[in-house]
């Protein structure tokens, strides 16, 4: 039960970081960190304990305990997207400070145009 | 096991706080970089090899493109003005964080113990996706065969992404 409540705890200082920080790139950074947070609450909610790796043999024997390869299935095209989305986001904030020369949310803000 | 995760987790838990309060823009990206290759680690404990390597190159690049934005626009952190404004996204942050924490309170009762799972809605993937795909690694058997069109999505996403960061970075804008 431990690793669920550290993981969600992970997953809380992310959120703190988005809601309280000003700067762009600390929001990406906490952005990251709550879906990390994701990725391994779902890697650890498929593990089964002394399972192996869902890797058979050449003789495709299946083992006694593996782990379920379905949520890994699932993170690791989670992964990519999060990797796609932060891509995204990066260029949007050096879009924005090319164009108002600061990472500060709130002066972006006040600055129209 | 658990302890270790544990410990590895918690460590993560530190370098997030370093990130968020770091004073040097390029220091939290080294911060938010351990917390990536922690989870490497705990991917690798949990049996996750696949995801080890994925998340290994993801993360490089990911911080690869983080430098290069920092280095090309300023890496001082704003400095912190208490006014209204902060004291209200405060108090909203740290509602949202007990909300959030009765939340999965009531969730947490409904997940199996750690390493406890059943392979409830996997059984027919592990037993017989290595005879139906001929894929002996059977997280590319379901991610290639039986969820295909999620791996379709997936490629989509990248790409329109990709095309969506040349759109904006090409982009004259107003002066």
């Amino acid at each position: 039960m431990t690793v669920f409540i550290l993981c969600f705890a992970l997953f809380l200082v992310g959120v703190h970081g988005v809601l309280t920080r000003r700067n762009l790139i600390k929001v990406v950074i906490s952005l990251t960190i709550m879906e990390f947070s994701i990725f391994l609450m779902l890697a650890l909610v498929g593990y089964v304990s002394m399972g192996e790796a869902p890797v058979l043999g050449s003789d495709l024997v299946v083992p006694q305990l593996v782990v379920d390869p379905l949520p890994q299935a699932m993170v690791l095209t989670a992964i990519v997207i999060a990797l796609a989305t932060n891509a995204m986001l990066l260029t949007i904030a050096v879009r924005l400070y090319k164009k108002y020369g600061t990472f500060d949310i709130r002066r972006i803000n006040e600055l129209k145009g | 096991m658990e302890v270790m995760l544990s410990v590895i987790i918690g460590s993560m838990i530190v370098a997030a706080i370093a990130a968020i309060h770091a004073r040097d823009l390029l220091s939290a990206i080294i911060a938010q970089g351990f917390v990536g290759y922690g989870l490497v680690i705990c991917f690798v404990m949990l049996r996750a090899p696949d995801l080890a390597i994925v998340q290994i190159v993801v993360e490089t690049i990911t911080l690869v493109i983080m430098v290069a934005v920092v280095l090309d626009s300023s890496r001082k952190e704003l400095e912190t003005v208490i006014d209204r404004r902060q004291v209200a996204t405060t108090g909203m942050s740290l509602l949202f964080l007990v909300l959030l924490l009765f939340f999965f309170n009531r969730a947490i009762g409904s997940l199996a113990r750690f390493g406890d799972h059943t392979l409830r809605m996997s059984e027919a993937y592990v037993t017989g996706a290595a005879e139906q795909t001929g894929s002996i690694n059977l997280v590319t058997g379901v991610l290639w065969d039986f969820r295909g069109y999620d791996t379709l999505g997936e490629a989509t996403v990248l790409f329109t992404a990709a095309i969506g960061v040349l759109t904006i970075i090409r982009l004259e804008g107003k002066k």
